[in-house]
């Protein structure tokens, strides 16, 4: 059976936070959200980009092996679910370990929380509160196939950092010639672009 | 990845923020309550108007679901999800308020026996000393078709005044009367879920993704599609950063970049020579007219390299279907209608009005802007888009209303002519609903002397406004889930708009405050109204036969086919969503292209004041800020204006990011946050218009207003940006005028009655 998941698509999210709102709106976290919607660079561009829980599969997420008392369990379908809070002592271990800096610690509640894939709709057969809402497909809820059938962009489900390779549930959306997140080398790119001298050779944008 | 830190801390980071930035606590308290019903209703904010479900538990609004509704799919924007705490919200106004020491003196708690005895009996009064006309309504079309066809009615049989006009007049004036000049009609050519037919959509002047995020899922879906998307807008918004091509345009200057784009897709031969035979009057004026807009004189009074106009020439001239959107950026100007005509006459040229897919559509930006302004709570305006002016149509609606035609008054005032005639003591007091001047229109200062030099000041809201702050009485009103009713969303669609709670303390439904003051004024026998669906049994009486035509629409008929597109003039009608497919609606069938010539806007930078100041939305707010302000998760993301300055801008005046600035044009001065950023011309700032008090951007805004419909420059006025510590200059300055109330008599402030220059009479032929 096809997997349904989170497809994530920076180029089109336009920071509207929509999704923050909606994710606010559960009723089992009333009034938090998250999701985060952050600026890239604001003094650079009006990029913006949602992140989610992006529900590791391998290695199986980092956030649950690092838990001392296994607060964090993963659902037969492989959801990776927030701490469970009869069991989880405040650490921050899974804070720590996430690759992606999803999960936060709630100081007041001595509690991790996090995104979990709005198991109580997802399980319904409904999409999650904030790929409901989107409007702009940012965030898009549905299996790999439809994706491809439905719309642009390249599915990419492997990030690596440095050396190191996680496998997600959740897809980023990337440009085609790019088979893989590869974090360090965006970060050496974007640094060199800036040290270089290309883009002082633009033309003028307005006159 | 993300930028926020990894504890949860009251006060530090807003996303984890819980209940301290919301003011919602009865909202969060509830969370554990269980929705005992789903309420299907629509958006409070904006013009798409998306599908949504309220939950209510004990007669409560508790939150909100998704509604897979035809044109949002169940998608909402941040404003539509929190639109539904409006309605247990502490800062609610729970009973009627008299300032009985006079002016200066306190708002005191009043019943509403005595706040309606005080409004009848003054106004009694002034009208019998002064004149029916003495006194005014100002309302707003952010409410249902119900209410604004009934402050109507109430205004010329009520009061037997001819001063009613409405916030609609700020908004997308010029866009109607250029649609009405152009097509015989003011309506959208074509559904949002027809948007992705198109191979290119160009946005002109919108902001789409901050003020109609919905309608971005559409875009979005025509470029999954292939589409190309090209945008005008001196800023680079998020609708501009994935374009094909962004023209950065100067603000004021639109027309050059359009009749320029024009004239390459005549050069090119990419004129539909048939369509514009078949479908068209007046194309060789306008061949004739645009010639002389070559590249380089395009971009020499743009500011738009001439590479990318051609582009974008081009790619709109080649696609085969192709779809202009556009929005207040190319309306709020001395020359709104032109810019909207100047659109209009690309998509004829292109022969796209009237194919699925293609055409012009502006996107409405008000809730009810569509509906609003076609039922006659407008200053020239009958039911069902008839013009008060012209003896037939007077005829027909004296009639369903069942008074002498000689009874109903002419035409009256606009709202932004209004002030003067206040200012001048014309206007004696007003009733102003759904509408918040003192933000709202420009140069306030002006505004603010007005509003005072009323007496009374009567204000309907449901939130202390910043123009209830100044009322003599203020009345409590319902927000929209408190009321039942339709709107008209920018489609044309009619849409059905529930009740899910009952207003809060002694706030009533502003439609029986209406009635309940036409009887204080004796005129009672013609407000029967027991029920929001009697009002709308008589708009659908009033509009049928007029060119927005509702009989056909009942509630329903709503219900049952997800909206009905007006014009639908009888039961068995289905509606028309494709309103131009195969006839325009003047009298010959055809389209009217219109030359327009370049006219740069009423005032432009000069030594002293360098920058184009231009205004906006962002995404947290709607129109004045009024509701949004109060709800903590938009106003947290947005809770203060700020200026948008390029880096090269701020280098030179030794600006910071972050640092607060002055800005002064030579109507005021305010103090606010820069945020120097790359996405805005250099020569062009910045400030979202949502906010009241010294945050107001129309402290500095030009109050001259488009000759024929009177829409206010909202978007370029001159402005210099200063740092605080830098002393103010002796003499104000001087901007560089263009036009000046003397040299162009059609500009504000002009004489009431002087309204009906030849192009309105044009435009009454519809």
């Amino acid at each position: 059976m096809a997997i349904k998941t989170l497809f994530v698509d920076p180029s089109r999210c336009i920071g509207c936070r929509s999704c923050e709102a909606a994710c606010r709106e559960c009723d089992s976290h009333k009034g938090e959200s998250m999701v985060m919607v952050d600026f890239i660079d604001r003094g650079k561009s009006v990029a913006t980009q949602p992140t989610v829980c992006m529900h590791c599969n391998d290695p199986v997420a980092p956030c649950a092996q690092v838990c001392p008392v296994m607060a964090i369990l993963i659902t037969p379908e492989g959801v990776v679910q927030m701490a469970e809070p009869s069991r989880c002592i405040g650490c921050r271990n899974c804070v720590y370990a996430c690759p992606f800096g999803v999960p936060k610690f709630d100081a007041e509640a001595r509690l991790m929380k996090k995104c979990n894939l709005c198991y109580d709709r997802t399980v319904q057969g409904l999409k999650p509160w904030c790929a409901q809402a989107c409007p702009t497909g940012a965030l898009w809820y549905g299996d790999y196939e439809e994706f491809v059938a439905q719309r642009n962009g390249h599915p990419v489900n492997r990030t690596l950092f440095g050396t190191q390779q996680v496998n997600t549930r959740v897809y980023h959306v990337l440009p085609p010639e790019e088979p893989m997140l590869d974090i360090v080398a965006l970060l050496r790119e974007a640094e060199a672009k800036e040290a270089g001298t290309a883009w002082q050779d633009q033309e003028a944008w307005v006159l | 990845m993300s930028v926020n830190k990894d504890i949860f801390e009251i006060n530090r980071d807003f996303n984890y923020d819980f209940e301290s930035t919301g003011r919602t606590r009865q909202q969060w308290d509830a969370k554990d309550a269980v929705a005992e019903r789903l309420v299907p209703t629509h958006c409070a904010f904006c013009g798409v108007q998306c599908g949504m479900n309220l939950k209510v538990a004990n007669g409560q609004v508790i939150g909100v679901e998704p509604r897979d509704y035809v044109h949002n799919r169940g998608n909402l924007c941040p404003k539509g999800i929190v639109a539904y705490q409006q309605v247990n919200h502490p800062d609610r106004l729970l009973y009627p308020m008299l300032r009985r020491g006079g002016k200066g003196g306190k708002l005191e708690r009043c019943t509403w026996e005595e706040a309606l005895g005080y409004i009848t009996s003054r106004w009694k009064d002034i009208q019998s000393k002064y004149g029916k006309d003495a006194v005014a309504v100002y309302s707003g079309s952010s409410m249902t078709n119900e209410k604004c066809y009934l402050a109507g009615k109430f205004a010329r049989v009520g009061l037997q005044t001819r001063h009613i006009d409405y916030n609609g007049r700020l908004c997308m004036s010029s866009a109607a009367g250029a649609y009405t000049k152009a097509f015989g009609m003011d309506r959208a050519p074509i559904p949002m879920p027809d948007i992705p037919l198109a191979d290119c959509i160009m946005v002109l002047g919108a902001n789409v993704t901050e003020c109609f995020p919905i309608v971005t899922r559409w875009v979005w879906q025509g470029r999954d599609r292939g589409s190309k998307l090209i945008v005008l807008d001196p800023r680079e918004t998020p609708t501009a950063r994935t374009a094909d091509v962004w023209l950065p345009v100067k603000p004021g200057t639109d027309v050059a970049v359009l009749n320029a784009m024009l004239r390459v897709i005549i050069h090119e031969g990419l004129v539909d020579e048939a369509y514009i035979a078949a479908r068209t009057n007046n194309w060789e004026q306008v061949k004739t007219m645009v010639e002389p807009f070559t590249l380089e004189r395009a971009q020499e009074l743009s500011g738009v390299p001439a590479a990318r106009i051609k582009a974008a020439a081009l790619i709109y001239g080649r696609s085969a279907t192709s779809l202009i959107m556009h929005a207040r950026g190319i309306e709020h100007h001395s020359h709104g209608v032109n810019n909207v005509l100047a659109g209009i006459n690309l998509a004829l040229a292109r022969g796209q009005m009237g194919k699925p897919g293609g055409g012009i559509m502006m996107l409405t930006g008000q809730g009810n802007g569509q509906g609003g302004r076609e039922h006659g709570q407008k200053a020239s305006q009958l039911p069902g888009y008839r013009h008060i002016d012209m003896p037939s149509e007077r005829q027909e609606i004296a009639e369903v209303w069942g008074v002498p035609v000689d009874e109903l008054p002419w035409e009256g005032a606009a709202a932004t002519e209004m002030p003067n005639l206040m200012a001048k003591g014309e206007i004696k007091s007003c009733l102003i609903l759904c509408s918040n001047l003192m933000v709202s229109l420009p140069d306030n200062a002006l505004v603010k002397k007005a509003l005072t030099a009323l007496d009374p000041l009567i204000v309907i809201d449901f939130f202390m406004s910043e123009t209830a702050e100044l009322a003599d009485l203020v009345l409590p009103g319902s927000v929209w889930c408190e009321d039942e009713g339709t709107t008209t969303n920018l489609e044309g669609r009619v849409i059905k708009i529930n009740a899910a709670a009952e207003p809060p303390g002694e706030a009533r439904r502003d439609w029986e405050i209406l009635c309940d003051l036409a009887r204080g004024m004796g005129r009672g026998q013609y407000f029967p109204f027991q029920s929001a669906r009697e009002i709308w049994d008589e708009l659908r009486r009033a509009s049928r036969g007029g060119v927005a035509d509702y009989y056909g629409i009942t509630w329903e008929k709503i219900d049952r086919q997800q909206g009905v597109f007006w014009p639908c003039p009888s039961l068995d009608h289905p509606g028309t969503p494709r309103p131009f497919t195969e006839k325009f609606y003047h009298p010959d069938g055809k389209a009217r292209f219109t030359p327009i010539d370049f006219i740069p806007p009423a005032e432009e930078p000069s030594p002293d004041f360098p920058f184009r100041l231009t205004s906006g939305r962002v995404i947290y707010h709607y129109l004045s800020g009024n509701q949004t302000r109060r709800l903590g998760f938009l106003n947290a993301h947005a809770p203060d204006p700020w200026v948008e300055i390029h880096p090269q801008a701020a280098a030179r005046l030794n600006i910071k990011d972050q640092e607060i600035v002055r800005v002064r044009s030579p109507r005021g001065s305010m103090e606010l946050k820069a945020l120097v950023v790359p996405t805005i011309r250099p020569d062009t700032i910045f400030i979202p218009f949502h906010y009241g008090h010294a945050g107001a951007v129309n402290q500095l805004t030009n109050p001259a207003v488009d000759p024929t419909v009177k829409i206010p420059e909202y978007k370029v006025c001159a402005a210099t940006v200063e740092k605080i510590d830098q002393p103010l200059p002796v003499s104000g300055g001087a901007p560089k005028i263009n036009f000046t109330p003397q040299d162009s008599p059609k500009m504000f402030p002009y004489a009431v009655g002087e309204t009906k220059g030849p192009q309105e009479k044009e435009g009454k032929q519809h």
